[in-house]
């Protein structure tokens, strides 16, 4: 439960791959103005038969599944009780910030009429028929208790911090420009720390209850999700048009939110040249088969009872994208079911990439691939609206990258063994 | 110490799904349907009667223009700019007259325009209730300076009748408000059916329009399709059909008699119910969570020791 479960990660942020997202990340945010100033038609594909198109199936009911980490990770250990998982959280906790974060900036970069958005917060618009209406509130709220989840990392180094850039960029400030450093600065940064002093200790009083809120509220709107779709009976493919697609939508964030976070572990820990966390990967990794398991047998179960098993195997344009989507999971699932592969690196990134894709593809297939509008009606994104999703997830992971790097995030290396591995893999490279 | 709480959590799986099923049965038996309303105002639309001079096309865009931001739109073809020629409804155009050729000699026209369903989808999923039905004259109403352009009720729409305006920087959803504002304000009916010269559009109310086109049907029985479309489907709507052809031909599409909206509110209801089964969630998690923290920290050192877990997690 200690703050110094973790550490921050110290290395250079101006690398290349920085610039490389930067540039991404500038070219989204330009479309976005065009967006802005010419309406959505000029950037996207999007019609009048197909209103929902990449923004809100990748960014928002993707997006918010791949941001999962942090809910699957808190809900094994703190429901589940597998404190040494601990260590693992903070991370998890920013790629779901961001993760979340974002998805809420793409939902108001998709929106026609942003501006009326405070609806939201007046009792009397309040429309509690609408699954949209609790997923805009949950999300609203699910952000903010992530805000606060990762508030001990920024109030830690706030502790220590002595500010020496934001001292500095005064000195340049002054040598450049000639303005003078305002009064009492000193006095006001020592106030903020004080602040922060204060709120620590009472926040981690009070931060489980906020822990399971933020186990409480993706179990509403993960499911709720999957209830957006439910009034589209004429135009969802009934390989997907289910009551059950609260329950699937559910049970697919849990099992992509533990894929995600091998993925990601696996990756910083190559992209940041540290020691692979074998062991708790492994751990975790025993846990998804048996929530894929019970995700197939629902699906299979209520296709069989809706009388839709030959539409599953028709092997047609839409029975193709289901097979594939299933397969993609039962796959990943098998790899994951041998004791043997789970322990090696490999094996576990292709089997949770596997997961992921599958659960993914799952819900394009709901959002986008199996909904027919009718007659006449096609949709592929225009490259300026991928640009802009593009924009959105580069912006995601050059927030983490700087962010593990001025904060501590990354679970601590306890042994010598460990970190003398570090340092020979650091010079390695 | 594993065992209990991986219990605790598939339970947790298990109650959710149970809240489902449960939900799933009782759409299925329950006898709580929505009341057709036959006092509220429609139209009755007689594609045999059309004689396609769009005359209520251009009278509702007269009279609409201003408070429902419609357009003249320019196809594409129309270089000289001498066509108001929408290809479809869309967020320029409210209503719109399209002809079906089944052959040289076998064709029909047929109106388009909001349904104004009985259980509207488009009001059940909008979020901020900018999409309205007046339980008192039927009409499904737009509130353009609440919506937040979410476009869901194009999603739910099963008719498609809701359009966006995709090439405003500020856009706003166009459909048929039954001339809430304006001519009904003033004449007391709808510029459409106030301006057709052949009687193919009348307006008034549900059961007068039902009664008169089932008159119609038992007058003339070989003239059409023995269908009063929107008389059943999706719940009812308030604008009705009678034509020669199938239907679906015209790009009516075929629609089951329950409304979409029962369905998915059924078990959004279920699901939230008084607001208990999320309470319940966070109350139980609490409990288990804290109960875990307490133990946790009893057994400090064993467990930072690393020797508990990984077997337990492969079972």
């Amino acid at each position: 439960m200690s703050h110094d479960e973790y550490q921050i990660h110290r290395a250079k942020i101006l690398t290349p791959s920085f610039i490389v997202l930067l540039v991404l990340t500038l070219i989204g945010f330009f479309l976005i103005g065009v967006r802005f100033v010419k309406g959505i038609g000029a950037v996207s594909n999007m019609s009048d038969g197909y209103p929902w198109g990449i923004w809100i199936t990748y960014d928002v009911a993707t997006g918010t599944a791949i941001a999962c980490g942090g809910y699957a990770m808190a809900i094994l250990i703190y429901i589940r009780n597998r404190m040494h998982y601990h260590p693992m959280i903070r991370s998890a906790i920013l790629t779901s910030m961001f993760g979340y974060g974002l998805a809420g900036f793409s939902v108001m970069v998709d929106v026609g009429r942003p501006w009326n958005a405070y609806n939201f917060f007046i009792p009397s618009k309040w429309q509690v028929n609408s699954a949209m209406f609790e997923v805009a509130l949950c999300v609203m709220a699910y952000t903010t208790v992530l805000l606060l989840e990762f508030l001990p990392a920024v109030l830690t180094t706030l502790e220590k911090t002595e500010w020496k850039t934001l001292q500095l960029f005064m000195d340049r400030l002054h040598h450049y420009t000639g303005i003078k450093r305002p009064e009492r600065m000193d006095e006001r940064l020592e106030a903020v720390k004080d602040l922060g002093a204060w709120l620590k200790p009472r926040l981690d009083k009070v931060l489980i209850f906020v822990i399971v809120l933020g186990i409480t509220l993706p179990t509403m709107h993960q499911s709720s999700l999957g209830s957006l779709l439910l009034i589209a009976s004429t135009k969802l493919h009934p390989l997907w048009h289910t009551g059950f697609l609260p329950l699937l939508f559910l049970i697919n964030c849990m099992f992509i939110g533990y894929s995600i976070a091998i993925l990601e572990s696996v990756i910083s820990c190559y992209a940041f040249k540290r020691p692979y966390e074998t062991k708790e990967l492994s751990g975790m990794a025993s846990i998804i088969p048996w929530l894929t398991v019970i995700w197939l047998s629902v699906v299979i179960g209520d296709l069989a009872w809706r009388g839709q098993l030959g539409t599953a195997l028709a092997f047609d344009f839409y029975s193709g994208f289901f097979l594939l989507e299933f397969c993609l999971v039962a796959g990943g699932s098998l790899l994951m079911f041998s004791g043997k592969k789970r322990q090696s690196i490999r094996w576990l990134f292709v089997s949770a990439a596997l997961i992921v894709l599958g659960g993914a593809l799952y819900r394009f297939n709901v959002y986008l691939i199996g909904f027919n509008p009718g007659k006449g009606w096609h949709y592929f994104p225009a490259l300026a609206e991928l640009l802009i999703t593009v924009g959105i997830v580069a912006f995601e992971i050059l927030g983490y990258q700087v962010l593990v790097k001025i904060l501590p995030v990354l679970p601590k290396l306890h042994t010598r063994q460990q970190l003398d591995e570090t340092h020979a893999l650091v010079e390695k490279a | 110490m594993g065992n209990p709480s991986r219990r605790q959590f598939l339970k947790l799986i298990g109650t959710t799904g149970a809240a489902l099923l449960v939900g799933k049965g009782e759409a299925a038996a329950s006898s709580e349907t929505h009341q057709v309303s036959n006092e509220t105002l429609g139209m009755l639309y007689d594609a045999t009667k059309c004689v396609g001079c769009k005359a209520c096309m251009s009278a509702c865009k007269r009279v609409n223009s201003d408070y429902g931001s419609l357009s003249y739109e320019q196809a594409k073809f129309d270089s000289d700019a001498l066509w108001d020629a929408p290809q479809d409804l869309t967020g320029s155009t409210r209503t719109l007259i399209k002809l079906f050729k089944e052959s040289g000699r076998q064709w029909s026209y047929v109106k388009y325009s909001c349904m104004h369903c009985q259980k509207p989808s488009c009001v059940s999923v909008c979020p901020v209730s900018a999409m309205t039905r007046d339980t008192h004259t039927g009409t499904v109403d737009y509130n353009k300076d609440t919506c937040i352009g979410c476009r869901y009720c194009q999603i739910a729409c099963a008719f498609n009748i809701p359009k966006f305006q995709w090439d405003k920087a500020i856009p706003q959803i166009v459909k048929c408000d039954l001339c809430k504002n304006t001519n009904l304000l003033k004449k007391g009916i709808t510029a459409c059916a106030e301006t057709c010269p052949v009687g193919a559009i009348m307006f008034g109310k549900r059961k007068d329009l039902l009664a008169e086109a089932r008159k119609r049907l038992q007058e003339n029985p070989g003239r059409y399709v023995n269908h009063i479309y929107g008389e059943k489907e999706v719940g009812g709507t308030n604008h009705l059909y009678l034509a020669a052809m199938p239907f679906n031909k015209l790009g009516l599409p075929i629609l089951k008699e329950n409304a979409p909206a029962e369905f998915s509110e059924k078990i959004q209801h279920t699901i939230y119910k008084g607001f208990i089964a999320p309470v319940a969630l966070y109350s139980t998690l609490c409990f288990v969570a804290i109960r875990n923290m307490k133990k946790h920290g009893a057994e400090d050192k064993d467990s930072k020791s690393g020797t508990e877990g990984h077997g337990e997690g492969s079972k």
